[in-house]
């Protein structure tokens, strides 16, 4: 399991406003071509310089196919991470403050101490 | 050598900005006032008529990523961009363009190292709300040049709490060790109990009040010894999963120094978590 991995996609997805919303439509796709084509590329380091050794398990690209915040919780992916990118695809579609309260009641199964999410 | 004009330690909310400039039916019932306790919040620095700012805050996730992270790090360049587009997209915050203080970096870097902090430092760092926040609060004209430092609280493995008290009382010092005629302000900020993407976010308060009452009191009586003597960094998971943010406060506490009395202490119950300004004027109250 790679918590650094998740991460990674959260954080790249997240700050990119076209792979937000195309995280958005279409999840599966966008998470089978972030494997392939982004999963290895360090951040401002060429391509001919990839990492040769990053992926995902198929229980990680479940979670993210299926926009799974529970479960990449409790796989120990950065929650501001998740929440932040969470909010950007999904916020628009509820009234204010709605639909953070109902990714935290989602949540409330989950006891301390929470999984950890050092990498 | 430059005089601390002013200490300063604060909650960073960043709906502040949105939730102060909207009208109408926009604006919600806390509005009017929050920009009341933040006006005589920002008084108190204006008061201290400071031509630096130092600003503590921390990255999260803009510029500084797991592939090469730093647990303190200097911003020495001639400006400093700010804000970015997740920022805008969540909190609607403006794009901003800050000066430096190059100078005082470098004496901070210098100064610091010799001190036995191992200083990372950046030549362009685009900063992010924990530093413009207290920048739209506290002096939103936006008129003076800033040296950023950048904690770690956010990225486990976490420095413990009593390095940044420690960090803390060497900012201090290096400050008015700097050869300068110049009043600096060191400005920083952090959090009170907070959770951030867990069952207990967004709730009516924040996650823990008690937490948030003991901490207020450690801060503004400048209780070091009682807050390390509860603080570690297994037991910042228990009042929400973000506060480890609350080491931010301590490296202010440091600043101020043990047993010191804030001379402003306000605090604002919000909904998702409290918050909490303190302002000390270690060579007296300005007239």
């Amino acid at each position: 399991m790679s918590k650094y991995l998740l991460d990674k996609f959260l954080y790249t997805v997240d700050r990119d406003p076209e792979l937000v919303e195309r995280y958005r439509e279409d999840p599966a796709g966008t998470v089978e071509w972030w494997e392939a084509e982004m999963a290895n590329r360090i951040l401002n380091v060429i391509d001919a310089e990839k990492t040769t050794w990053l992926s995902f398990t198929e229980d990680e690209r479940k979670a993210l196919r299926e926009h799974d915040h529970v479960t990449l919780f409790q796989m120990g992916a950065h929650p501001f991470l998740t929440l932040t990118l969470f909010i950007a695809m999904f916020e628009r579609d509820h009234g204010p403050l709605e639909y953070q309260k109902a990714y935290g009641k989602a949540m409330e199964h989950i006891s301390m101490p929470y999984p950890d999410i050092s990498t | 050598m430059a005089e601390v004009a002013a200490v300063i330690a604060s909650t960073h909310h960043p709906f502040y900005y949105r939730a102060s400039t909207s009208t109408g039916a926009d604006r919600p019932p806390f509005a009017d006032e929050w920009v009341a306790k933040i006006e005589r919040f920002r008084e108190t620095l204006t008061r201290a008529e400071p031509d630096v700012l130092v600003m503590v805050g921390s990255d999260h996730f803009h510029q500084l990523w797991l592939d090469n992270m730093p647990q303190f790090l200097v911003g020495k360049a001639p400006f400093f961009d700010a804000n970015w587009y997740n920022e805008e997209r969540e909190f609607g915050l403006p794009r901003m363009t800050l000066k430096g203080e190059e100078e005082l970096a470098a004496h901070i870097l210098r100064d610091g190292l010799d001190r036995d902090f191992d200083l990372a430092f950046s030549n362009e760092l685009r900063i992010d709300h924990s530093i413009t926040c207290p920048i739209i609060t506290l002096r939103p004209q936006a008129d003076l040049p800033i040296v950023p430092i950048y904690t770690n609280i956010f990225a486990p493995p976490l420095p413990q709490p009593k390095r940044f008290v420690q960090l803390g009382r060497a900012i201090r010092e290096m400050v008015e060790s700097w050869e300068s005629g110049k009043r600096v302000a060191i400005i920083g900020t952090g959090h009170l109990s907070l959770e951030l993407g867990g069952p207990r976010q967004f709730g009516e308060h924040g996650p823990d009040p008690e937490f948030d009452r003991k901490a207020v009191e450690w801060i503004a009586s400048g209780d070091i010894e009682g807050c390390l003597a509860e603080v570690s960094l297994d037991s910042l998971h228990s009042p929400g999963n973000a506060t480890h943010g609350f080491m931010d406060f301590m490296l202010m506490m440091g600043v101020a120094g043990e047993g010191r009395k804030a001379d402003h202490v306000d605090t604002l119950d919000l909904f998702h978590t409290m918050e909490a300004y303190f302002t000390w004027y270690p060579n007296g109250a300005p007239a």
